[in-house]
């Protein structure tokens, strides 16, 4: 894929810790508008792999390459808040990670960090108050309006995060990290504890969010039907390594796939299948 | 654990808990056996050709385990009626519900109060001396505030940069003739750089970690100042300190001075007077800035950090300079304090920069509920003003400071004050509840 059609190109990525290897030799490529899905069983160096694209671990090998607007950006050189401060990949977490003691609006309001610190002049004309700083913020809120609106949070803008219900908190994340702009949105097990109706609100928020602000998603998941519904291409994954990549339904065929996920050997498994029919 | 089954049972059959009661008054019982048998049961002493003799007093220990075995029992009563043991179940949810609408208020009037203080006490130099004592407590603790109650980072060294405040307007005011207020904000910069110094180390630590690690920087900086005799004249301190003036007047008897130049007879009250209002506005400034810097995106990156420092730095907020910030701001507001007190003071030496000065700053803050403002204004007025209540009970001022203190922190774990106040709102602004604000981790 060119630049134009890839977002993201991970070559040959590795992560060692020790003596294990997480992930070892990955290559796979996230198209640009596009919703990626990258699935495995537990344990497979899943979220290895998203904590080395997000900045949280150093790769011990092999590069990403983030096609940004301003050139391509080498992910593996920054790290921790660079990723997203510069190459603006946001993420979520498998484990919610709000900030249970501040409000709604608030939580969105932090995700806005950056633009609102430019704005305020490091702080000094924000606390003198200038004019500018106020339509800064005005906006900021305006912003984070218009994501409690895409959520269905508005009434609740004023609420503790902690206070809201799972489900709620789920969108919530998603909503604060998209408030950062990002290009690349990396989401970890977004559907993770959420019920059928929920789970088929937030396949329509995610195919919302790619065809609206255009941006780009990266996701882990379990729940297939979110999976099989939304994503564009998927990329198997077991011990680290890339088992298979393709269209959705090419994948779920895929006797190398079943045999990952139900522990069995690939004969075996095909010898399965084939008495399916 | 013994509590949780507690109330666990009592959920189920409240009333039938005399067996349960009775079994735990004579576990208690039980246990202060043991402890007294040999601390009261047995006296030993050094006979008079050094031997060693001992009688017993098993009376004495009977009296004291019948004690604990009522107590016991008593305290558990008590607990039951008041409900499940729980803090929310200790004070119903209506009077919280009134502290909530008569702390709208309070903060107002405690203002106007303290601005009426010196008028209305204005021949009561005691009482004007400890205002000024509980307002420069009252300016720490805001200080303390910003690094503890905001961006939840431990600091048990805060005293470094009260001690870094003083020494620097003493040096500057004695050595270059210097003026209070041309050195005050010297005095700021200077602990406000002491503190960053202090962060640059302790940014990968946490909770008990960066605890131990401030608390040797505060030692450090007081043995520094010990030591260092040629600069600081070690523990012998520096004395004649300049008082403030009034943009450039001495509040002096002389003809100099401000009474002479406003034609009023000269009272050493005026100079009391000036002081109180010197430190309460700069206490104002200081809760002034907090509560801009809160609305701002450095204060929220603050509270963010306390919340979940991994969530930040995936939203791409630079920890390491959000950190430095708070023990910057913090260090600023201790060194202003510091000058203020070298000034008034006149004398200064490291016996007043001790750890205890940090444990009693930190004790503010906690009691007054982390976060909160008025909170910590009003546990400096108890913490400070209360201990001179006390002075009346002689030995005992400590137990009965202490027995406050703890019960306290039984009544309200999370401070005073615990609830925090959101920075920006939409329709209303919600007080959020203590349960849900994290401590941070240190």
């Amino acid at each position: 894929m060119s630049d134009d059609h890839c977002i993201l190109s991970v070559d040959r990525l590795s992560m060692r810790f020790g003596g294990i290897v997480a992930v070892n030799e990955l290559s796979f490529e996230a198209g640009r508008k596009k919703i990626t899905a990258l699935i495995g069983p537990n344990g497979a160096g899943k979220t290895t792999v998203f904590n080395c694209i997000t900045g949280f671990y150093k790769p011990t090998g092999g590069t990403m390459r983030l096609a940004s607007d301003g050139g391509p950006i080498a992910l593996e050189r920054l790290n921790d808040f660079r990723i997203s401060k510069q190459a603006k990949v946001a993420r979520t977490f498998q484990n919610i990670r709000l900030f249970p003691g501040m409000t709604v609006l608030e939580n969105l309001m932090v995700a806005q960090h950056n633009t609102l610190m430019r704005a305020s002049g490091l702080t000094f004309l924000g606390l003198l108050g200038v004019p500018s700083w106020r339509t800064a913020e005005k906006s900021a809120i305006e912003h984070a309006t218009f994501w409690l609106n895409r959520i269905g949070l508005y009434d609740r803008a004023d609420d503790a995060a902690g206070n809201l219900p799972y489900g709620d908190q789920r969108r919530l994340e998603i909503a604060r990290a998209m408030c950062t702009e990002p290009v690349l949105l990396c989401l970890d097990e977004p559907a993770a504890g959420l019920n059928a109706r929920e789970s088929a609100a937030l396949s329509e928020l995610l195919l919302s969010i790619r065809a609206e602000q255009g941006t780009s998603i990266l996701l882990i998941e379990h729940d297939m039907s979110v999976v099989m519904e939304i994503s564009d291409h998927v990329v198997v994954m077991d011990y680290g390594v890339k088992i298979a990549e393709g269209a959705p339904h090419d994948v779920r065929d895929d006797p190398r796939v079943i045999a990952a996920y139900l522990g069995a050997d690939e004969e075996e498994a095909i010898a399965v299948m084939e008495s399916d029919r | 654990m013994g509590y949780v089954t507690a109330s666990a049972t009592d959920h189920k059959q409240p009333r039938a808990g005399i067996a349960f009661i009775l079994k735990k008054a004579l576990i208690s019982a039980f246990v202060a056996l043991v402890l007294f048998s040999l601390m009261i049961g047995i006296r030993t002493e050094a006979g008079p050709t050094g031997q060693l003799i001992y009688w017993t007093r098993f009376g004495e220990l009977a009296t004291l385990v019948a004690i604990v075995f009522v107590g016991s029992i008593a305290i558990e009563l008590v607990r039951q009626w008041l409900g499940p043991a729980g803090a929310s179940q200790l004070v119903p949810a209506p009077v919280q519900n009134g502290l909530a609408a008569a702390g709208r208020y309070v903060a107002p009037a405690l203002l106007i109060f303290t601005l009426l203080v010196p008028v209305i006490f204005y021949r009561q130099r005691y009482i004007l001396d400890l205002g000024i004592l509980v307002l420069t407590y009252v300016m720490l603790g805001w200080g303390l505030n910003v690094v503890v109650g905001l961006a939840g980072l431990l600091d048990l060294g805060y005293v470094a940069f009260y001690a870094v405040g003083a020494y620097s307007y003493a040096l500057f005011a004695t050595t270059f003739g210097l003026s209070f207020w041309i050195c005050l904000p010297i005095a700021g910069i200077l602990a406000s750089l002491w503190g960053v110094m202090l962060g640059f180390p302790v940014l990968r630590l946490r909770g008990d970690y960066l605890a131990i690690v401030t608390l040797a920087f505060g030692e450090i900086i007081r043995l520094v100042i010990v030591n260092w005799q040629s600069l600081t004249g070690g523990p012998n301190g520096i004395s004649s300190i300049p008082r403030p003036t009034l943009f450039g007047i001495p509040l002096t008897p002389g003809p100099n001075g401000l009474a002479a130049k406003l034609g009023i007879a000269f009272d050493p009250t005026h100079r009391l007077v000036f002081l109180f209002y010197v430190i309460l506005a700069m206490a104002l400034l200081t809760n002034w800035v907090t509560i801009r810097l809160r609305r701002l995106p450095i204060g929220r990156a603050w509270e963010a950090l306390r919340e979940d420092e991994v969530a930040c730095r995936a939203l791409g907020i630079n920890t390491t300079t959000t950190k430095l910030t708070a023990f910057a701001t913090g260090a600023l507001f201790g060194g202003f304090a510091g000058a203020f007190f070298a000034t008034r003071q006149g004398f200064i030496s490291p016996e007043s920069f001790t750890f205890q000065e940090s444990a009693l700053v930190l004790a503010i803050v906690v009691l007054g509920g982390m976060g909160s403002q008025l909170g910590v204004a009003l546990a400096a007025l108890a913490m400070i003003g209360g201990f001179e209540l006390f002075r009346g009970l002689e030995q005992y001022r400590m137990l009965v400071f202490g027995i406050a203190m703890v019960l306290l922190m039984i009544w309200r774990p999370r401070g005073l004050i615990g609830h925090r106040a959101p920075t920006v709102y939409l329709k209303q602004a919600q007080a959020i509840s203590s349960d849900l604000v994290k401590e941070g981790h240190g």
